[in-house]
């Protein structure tokens, strides 16, 4: 999902508002973007329900969209699940900086492990203090939740209605969301080596192998340029 | 069916990465080599998205008009639009190239 950057600058003890204020910002314009997502999955051939049922239960946008672009290529579900697994695996290191952050209380955590997300987290890590910290997380989490599964229903029954989606260009969504993704994470030469080479992998498979394999193929970019790194330095 | 196996299966995994990084003990994850691996995979994975969903038919490599909406994506975001108009842009582009032929 989108990465926002979230302003900071106050000192301890931040005053709820600014905080919920914030929160709110990254909460409904992220959102609205289960727009894009339900209108890309119903022109991918996933029905409404099932669009809904990722919204709701996966809750991870990157994740969505790859799930849903490898199975309207054609790919089993396997290696669709594994690349959209694979996008998810930051997750688990938002939420090692969230729990030492956030404290919660053992029962809590199955719960707001499900906000764990690109969002939360940035608006969590941007507060000085853990009372507003939790408070970011947990605004920033339900505005969130509540607006992306809302747009997602409203995107998939309106791109159901218009019938054809490519004439109106909807198939083009899912990469813009993804280009849209990628580019704030193009900061260094090393991730850019990366995506270069992932690119060429994705493209130069996709006509040789099984539709999702190139994509998985793609992925050993990263370990590839990290150890061709280890080796000159 | 199959759809629905993919579902199941992407839920258990983004849910179960999700709570393992709020349950497991800090430094399990920490080593230097995995956290840049973790950074780096998404990288791979939405570059090879991208360019697949752009320049794909099926298992054909095609350059059509989606290729024209992701370029204008691409301007959205160097002039730092909003996340929905950087998808607008791509969507509206793609439409106007295929309803003028292209």
């Amino acid at each position: 999902m989108v990465k926002e950057a979230v302003s900071d600058g106050a000192a301890v003890g931040r005053p709820r508002a600014a905080v919920v204020r914030d929160a709110l910002g990254v909460g409904v314009a992220v959102g609205l973007s289960g727009f894009a997502f339900g209108v890309t999955a119903a022109g991918s051939g996933i029905s409404t329900l099932q669009a809904c049922a990722l919204s709701l239960l996966v809750f991870t946008g990157a994740s969505q969209f790859a799930l849903v672009g490898a199975l309207a290529a054609g790919g089993n579900p396997f290696t669709a699940a594994a690349g959209a697994f694979f996008l998810g695996t930051r997750n688990a290191f938002y939420g090692l900086r969230l729990s030492q952050l956030l404290r919660l209380p053992r029962a809590l955590r199955p719960l707001a492990a499900h906000w764990v997300i690109d969002e939360t987290t940035a608006v969590a890590l941007a507060q000085p203090d853990r009372r507003s910290a939790r408070l970011g997380f947990a605004v920033t989490g339900l505005s969130l939740y509540v607006l992306w599964n809302l747009t997602t229903l409203l995107g998939a029954l309106g791109a159901e209605a218009i019938g054809d989606t490519q004439a109106w260009g909807l198939d083009a969504a899912g990469p813009a969301v993804f280009l849209a993704l990628l580019a704030p994470m193009l900061t260094t030469s090393t991730e850019r080596a990366v995506a270069v080479l992932a690119l060429v992998l994705g493209l130069g498979f996709l006509p040789l192998l099984p539709a999702g394999v190139p994509v998985l193929i793609a992925a050993l970019a990263a370990p590839a340029v990290l150890w061709a790194k280890g080796r000159r330095s | 069916m199959n759809v629905w196996i993919a579902i199941g299966l992407t839920v258990v995994g983004c849910y179960a990465v999700k709570l393992a990084g709020l349950l497991v003990p800090a430094g399990a994850l920490e080593r230097p080599v995995v956290r840049r691996l973790a950074a780096l995979l998404p990288v791979a994975l939405l570059a090879a998205l991208t360019a697949q969903q752009t320049f794909s038919s099926g298992q054909a490599l095609v350059v059509d008009a989606r290729a024209a909406g992701l370029a204008a994506a691409g301007l959205a975001l160097l002039l730092r639009a909003p996340f929905l108009v950087v998808v607008a842009a791509a969507v509206v582009v793609t439409a106007g190239v295929r309803a003028l032929g292209g």
